[in-house]
């Protein structure tokens, strides 16, 4: 497993590495002067010449790569000219908020996938298979960010069940409560689609397995169906559904963009939003590439957590 | 293609999406010719009119622009966005996978690195960073969206395409000289285009809910042009004064992606033969039972031999594939006595194995069906049972020792709790005191280190000792038969004897009836008292060992006891039966060996054929048996 481990993490490097050439091309591929790209309208002579320094922007190309990889990996990404501060500490900030967000909606959309697939392949064909395949159709079909502003005007507006929008209180905010009732709209409405393609993996996963060897053994020992079901079935399709769940996270973090748009949410989705159309490039390079880095990193540790759950790849 | 959309039709949900679709589509086209006021005319006076007031249908915008207009017209343009953002995916993905394929090595290995570096970015996030490399804009968003969905096309068609790259056709093609681009256009795209078509048709309606998503956030279409996504993204602003301004346009965007998606599963299911065969459906617990026939012996079926164990009467097992229907067993009638040994031998296929597993309702089910008979047991039908009485039987009276231990035991459980389960399903036992009898059964079935051995999963397990396993597993409540479905097959020679030995051993020990399922006669003249031979579904010959070995009188029995080498006879040649057992779904009139046998003539083929009493103890199903004086033969003629 540690052998494993060791392998795995080495591999993630390369595609790490691959990721920030990808970024840095975001820069190096605007037209025009990157320099000129970046500042925008604070683009003062002094400032000019101070970015291209910075930069290397006199140098050839690979070799800007390289300053510009040697900065990152010192922890500097730069500054941001619209929000004046270092882009790393405002993406750090504004990133823990969205993994708040995107972390409770990975919960809630695994529980409540996992729970309606199975039922509905217990059930397959049945009145409760029809109503979750239906409702799971309305859930991949659905605008998440249309869905969202619906929740704010029943439960928000119109029941007045949680606050409307933003992260925490402005008076007398603060405190896990405060962030809970904050998080109940946004996080449900982050979690509907991947739900849906979550309910769906897991119906066709379990009814695969459900045909295998076996549970023919299992069911001739006279074991019950529930345990049939849940003991050995379940657990073959759970390790067949962490890649599954790793590649819905993706999906979570990136519908975080709409969603912390509707609901005001100050993470690292609306940042981007915003650095695009202010054309803060540092800004959005900087983000993109927190955001991917961690997103392998997820992958990486969903891939470890599913050797270590399955003992047949061990050997 | 015409059954193609005839299943797309039968399906009613998938019908009613593309019924959606065209009508939106339809609408769409035909926008301009409507008698609509211009979506772009502002008109500040009119601002923010509700629904259903005069001359604005469905109201006004912040603008005092009408929604029905701008709906429409938006509509034009999100579904316009939407489909080329996913032809243009669609063709590149292909073209990378295509060419990945079909060239593979140094091609395949660079390209694919490239797909999988784009899958690392969390898929919106990407499409948000090219955004912002070519600014924001209608245009942009559409190639931004087109390009993190290359790699969905590039992976599937790959995937498809490799399958297809190395198959005797594409060989052929090649060697007649065609060049490689050729053969691309003319033997790979027509059969990776059913592929390209499930992927478009599944990834549509989320590349235009994603366009949508893009101009919502004020990164695609850029006023005045508007589309779904804009509209919704400038209502919002209103939400609360005037919410309908933003539920319209994204109801629109949900009716449009919805009816997308029952097309696009009604598509994927068309095209997917899984789902015909049954194979895509769960197993009940238990073997649907529908008994047209009930036992033809029904009125003595309480005068069934004392002695027996287990009475099998006339028991009919089919599969229904759609329309098909495979008579798999097809009027099996057997009895086994206690501490007795009886084989079931037949080629694949003869329907013995299905026989085994209907005994306890194990077969697949769908397709799998028992149309009728009777299996009794203490003077109980089996078959009339209810789930849970048929729960105590199995694994308690009744154990299954199954043929490849690999498939048939719990690849991520270990083998001692998969035995400490087995146990404690029967006996009221402490987890410590089950756990101490499985270590004790692995013991018995001569695992060395059975402590050990316990604690291990059954791929860290040699083959043999899988199978030990799973004949521990079939011993750990007692049980009065075994069912052996062909244990042994899946093991090599040396491996199958110690096994048999095995089983012998305990069946001496413990008095254990064995149902032997195997196609090697030499296995049943090591174990078997009695043996019944099948074919095509029923039983063709019954009798004890030594007798059918010494003297078969079925042709069938007599081509497969010659299949057998025989020790220190080199010229004794197995030789191979030729010719296939008929379809299960078409089985002849007569007997069903007659086109693969020496002896048929026309009789052969006419009417039922019996089981007839030839010698003591001792029945088989031919109008003419080996080795019988032509007399005997006459009398018991139906």
């Amino acid at each position: 497993m540690t052998r494993y481990a060791l392998r795995r993490l080495l591999m993630t490097l390369p595609v790490l590495l691959g990721l920030s050439v990808i970024v840095f091309m975001i820069m190096s591929l605007i037209p025009g002067d990157p320099a000129m790209a970046i500042l925008g309208s604070y683009a003062t002579p002094e400032n000019l010449a101070r970015l291209r320094a910075d930069l290397g922007l006199d140098l050839p190309l690979p070799q800007q790569y390289l300053v510009w990889l040697g900065n990152i990996v010192q922890g500097d990404l730069g500054r941001s000219f619209t929000l004046n501060r270092p882009v790393l500490d405002e993406v750090m900030e504004r990133f823990s908020a969205t993994l708040i967000l995107a972390g409770t909606s990975l919960v809630i959309c695994t529980l409540v996938g996992v729970a309606a697939g199975i039922i509905s392949a217990i059930r397959q064909y049945g009145w409760a298979d029809r109503i979750i395949t239906l409702l799971v159709l309305v859930g991949i079909s659905v605008p998440a960010f249309w869905l969202g502003m619906l929740m704010i005007m029943l439960f928000a507006v119109e029941l007045r069940w949680f606050p409307v929008s933003g992260m925490y209180s402005i008076y007398g905010g603060g405190g896990l409560t405060d962030l809970l009732r904050h998080l109940a709209l946004p996080s449900i409405a982050l979690a509907v689609v991947a739900a849906g393609v979550i309910a769906r993996l897991t119906r066709s996963n379990m009814l695969e397995v459900m045909r295998q060897d076996y549970i023919r053994t299992a069911r001739a020992k006279g074991l019950d169906e529930s345990r049939v079901v849940l003991r050995h079935a379940f657990k073959v399709a759970l390790v067949n559904l962490i890649p599954v769940i790793g590649v819905q996270a993706g999906f979570v973090i990136g519908g975080a963009v709409y969603i912390e748009t509707v609901f005001q949410w100050p993470g690292i989705g609306r940042m981007l939003v915003n650095a695009i159309s202010t054309r803060d490039i540092l800004l959005v390079q900087g983000g993109v590439l927190v955001v991917a880095a961690s997103y392998v990193l997820f992958n990486l540790c969903a891939d470890l957590l599913q050797h270590w759950l399955d003992p047949r790849i061990k050997a | 293609m015409k059954a193609f959309i005839e299943s797309l039709a039968r399906n009613r949900l998938a019908a009613f999406g593309a019924i959606v679709l065209l009508l939106l589509v339809l609408l769409a086209l035909i926008t301009p010719w409507l008698p609509l006021a211009d979506p772009d005319i502002t008109f500040p006076a009119n601002r923010l009119h509700p629904p259903l007031s005069e001359g604005n249908l469905l109201g006004t915008d912040a603008l005092g622009r009408d929604i029905l207009s701008r709906l429409l017209w938006g509509l034009r343009v999100s579904l316009a966005v939407g489909i080329a953002a996913s032809l243009v995916a669609a063709l590149i993905g292909s073209l990378i996978g295509i060419v990945s394929g079909y060239f593979g090595g140094r091609t395949d290995n660079i390209l694919m690195r490239g797909i999988d570096m784009l899958m690392a970015f969390p898929y919106i996030l990407l499409a948000l960073a090219i955004v912002a490399v070519l600014g924001p804009g209608l245009m942009n968003a559409l190639y931004a969206i087109a390009i993190v969905n290359i790699p969905f096309f590039a992976r599937n068609i790959r995937g498809v395409t490799v399958g297809i790259a190395h198959r005797e056709f594409i060989d052929a093609a090649r060697l007649s000289g065609k060049g490689d681009l050729r053969i691309l256009a003319s033997e790979i795209l027509p059969n990776v285009l059913p592929v390209i078509v499930i992927t478009l048709s599944t990834t549509v309606g989320w590349m235009i809910l994603e366009t949508a998503g893009l101009s919502f956030l004020g990164l695609g279409a850029q006023p005045p042009q508007a589309d779904l996504g804009s509209m919704l993204g400038e209502g919002r602003r209103m939400m609360i004064n005037a919410p309908h301004v933003a539920m319209l346009p994204g109801l629109v965007i949900f009716i449009l992606v919805m009816s997308i998606n029952l097309l696009g599963d009604g598509v994927r299911d068309a095209l997917d033969p899984r789902l015909k065969s049954g194979a895509l459906s769960r197993p009940a617990p238990m073997t649907r039972i529908r008994r047209r026939l009930t036992g033809k012996h029904q009125d003595d079926a309480g005068t069934s031999p004392a002695s027996a164990l287990l009475t099998v009467d006339d028991l009919h097992t089919d599969f229904e594939m759609g329309r098909d229907i495979y008579r798999a067993v097809n009027g099996v009638s057997f009895t086994i006595h206690s501490n007795e040994c009886l084989g079931l031998v037949g080629e694949s296929g003869s329907g013995k194995s299905v026989t085994a597993l209907s005994l306890l309702g194990l077969v697949a089910s769908p397709p799998g069906v028992i149309t009728g008979g009777r299996i009794e047991m203490d003077g109980r039908d089996l078959l009339g049972l209810s789930a849970r009485e048929m729960r105590r039987i199995r694994g308690k009276d009744v154990a299954y020792v199954f043929q490849d231990p690999l498939s048939t035991l719990h690849p991520l459980i270990r083998v001692g709790d998969q035995l400490v389960e087995a146990i404690r399903l029967h006996q009221p036992l402490s987890r410590g005191a089950a756990r101490e009898l499985a270590v004790t059964l692995l013991g018995q079935v001569r695992i060395p280190n059975p402590q050990r051995r316990a604690e291990q999963y059954p791929h860290q397990l040699s083959g043999g000792m899988r199978q030990r396993v799973g004949i521990a597993m079939a011993l750990a409540n007692d049980p009065r038969l075994i069912v052996a479905d062909e244990p042994t097959t899946a093991l090599d020679v040396t491996v199958q004897a110690q096994a048999l030995a095995l089983i012998q051993r305990l069946r001496e020990d413990k008095g254990t009836a064995v149902l032997f399922i195997t196609h090697d006669f030499g296995v049943v003249s090591q174990v078997c008292d009695r043996v019944a031979v099948m074919y095509a579904g029923r039983i063709v010959e019954v009798g004890y060992t030594a007798d059918i070995l010494d003297a078969p009188r079925h042709p069938y029995t007599r081509r497969l006891i010659d299949c057998v080498p025989r020790l220190g006879e080199p010229d004794n040649e197995p030789t191979a039966i030729p010719g296939l057992p008929p379809a299960a779904n078409a089985l002849p009139e007569g007997c069903a060996f007659a086109d693969r046998c020496d002896l048929a003539e026309a009789a052969c083929r006419h009417g039922e054929i019996e089981l007839i009493a030839t010698d003591a103890g001792r029945q088989v199903r031919c109008i003419k048996p080996l080795g019988l004086p032509v007399h005997a033969r006459a009398g018991v003629a139906p």
